[in-house]
């Protein structure tokens, strides 16, 4: 009977995140773990994980601005998101599923959950996206930029624009979901939310006007890479820097 | 070795992730041929005042009955199962709070010592007001002795064990376990770093 492989992961930079409680953002101080992780080995369950198998991908969901399937155009600027999904070595992790959900144009999401915010809902967007990343880690979407919007943490807080990312890539430890800021948006420094995130890190969650990427007559173009954990060719690296 | 890249920080699923995370159905991973293996795993997610949390993403990862995971690195000689992918999510009910899952008891998978770990179910629980996942497992309470010898629970201090272990609610068919996750306080769910 063939042995599985037990691959070893790098940790997961807890100083690259956000704590779990930062009172600047209320509802985290009870929604956090008051104990410390516990840590163990990694053992066949910490080091699989679902890829691509349970996931029905199409390439309709790449493009959020017509998948709505009305045959009409969301409203808003049309714009191209693109990047790789990356390990700490910057090798691609092929197969993750990146799913992304923003609201509209006006800062309105489709959702059912209410908000005292009245801005208008599109019909022809509902503001999901899905793909699986390419050999190279590849991902790119064709969608509008979103909107900012208020939410009740504190007195006038906006949310900056952003584009809410999920990553499962192919072990369940490199789960993440994140953010996807816009260069040069105002209300970044003002949010709590991409605060959270440790200074020196914090540049990692904006994405790049990339006039590459910008297509004539059609939509800009932005680039955002994203880095997972990274797998380690022998428990001895994890030593080294 | 040269410079590595930092990871990407990670942030809130938020109030609207359902949009996208949470499709019906997906929190029901039995497959075609698994009717008579299908147990039930419910709960609540509770916040540090005890008040449930109502809009929490559960994602469980498990293998089959045969103790298989339906992934590349697990090549053993052992069955898969038709419809059966291991993964499901789902969220907590906005008004009561309560999550299902309708599942498989996992079989056994190895540790790294060369003995077996019990049946066990990776949980990752995620929802606003959380700036990270939360990675803990689910054990079952009519495995004592599997639990016992288990190298994980081992890991953790005899008096926070009994936070990973399902409790068997109802003997069915379909057995029903519950499972709450709590956060803070001396009752603390478990939670894993690895």
């Amino acid at each position: 009977m063939s042995e599985p492989v037990i691959r070893h992961y790098g940790p997961k930079a807890y100083a690259d995140h956000p704590p779990f409680s930062y009172p600047d953002y209320r509802s985290t101080v009870k929604r956090s773990p008051s104990h410390d992780l516990i840590r163990i080995v990694q053992t066949l369950t910490e080091t699989t994980g679902p890829g691509p198998a349970w996931a029905e991908i199409s390439e309709e969901d790449t493009d959020l601005t017509t998948n709505t399937g009305t045959g009409s155009p969301a409203i808003g600027e049309r714009i191209i998101v693109t990047g790789r999904v990356l390990d700490e070595e910057g090798r691609g992790v092929p197969d993750t599923v990146v799913e992304i959900w923003q609201p509209n144009a006006s800062g309105r999401y489709a959702h059912w959950r209410e908000t005292e915010f009245p801005a208008p809902l599109d019909p022809n967007f509902v503001g999901v996206g899905q793909c699986l990343t390419d050999g190279q880690g590849g991902y790119r979407f064709t969608t509008i930029k979103p909107g900012p919007y208020p939410w009740g943490n504190h007195p006038k807080a906006w949310r900056p624009s952003h584009i809410h990312f999920s990553l499962l890539g192919p072990a369940i430890g490199m789960r993440l979901v994140t953010q996807m800021y816009f260069p040069g948006d105002p209300l970044i420094p003002l949010d709590p939310i991409f605060n959270s995130a440790p200074p020196h890190a914090r540049d990692r969650l904006v994405a790049t006007y990339d006039h590459d990427v910008t297509e004539a007559n059609w939509a800009l173009g932005y680039r955002w890479d994203i880095v997972l954990r990274g797998e380690m060719a022998t428990p001895l690296d994890e030593g080294e820097s | 070795m040269r410079g590595r890249l930092g990871q990407t920080p990670s942030q809130t699923v938020g109030p609207f992730f359902t949009l996208r995370l949470y499709r019906e159905g997906e929190n029901v991973l039995v497959g075609p041929g698994q009717d008579d293996e299908r147990i039930v795993i419910e709960g609540r997610v509770l916040d540090g005042d005890r008040t449930h949390i109502e809009d929490a993403l559960l994602e469980i990862w498990q293998a089959n009955p045969s103790g298989r995971y339906r992934h590349a690195d697990d090549s053993r000689d052992l069955p898969l199962d038709e419809g059966f992918t291991g993964f499901g999510r789902a969220v907590s009910d906005f008004h009561t709070g309560d999550y299902r899952f309708e599942t498989v008891k996992p079989g056994l998978v190895p540790d790294v010592e060369g003995a077996f770990q019990a049946p066990h179910i990776s949980l990752i629980v995620q929802g606003r007001g959380m700036l990270n996942p939360v990675f803990t497992r689910i054990y079952f309470s009519d495995e004592e002795q599997a639990n016992e010898d288990d190298l994980i629970l081992r890991t953790v201090p005899a008096s926070r064990r009994q936070t990973l272990i399902a409790e068997l609610t109802d003997e069915g068919p379909p057995k029903v376990y519950r499972f709450d996750v709590r956060f803070q306080g001396d009752d603390e769910t478990v939670f894993f770093d690895f």
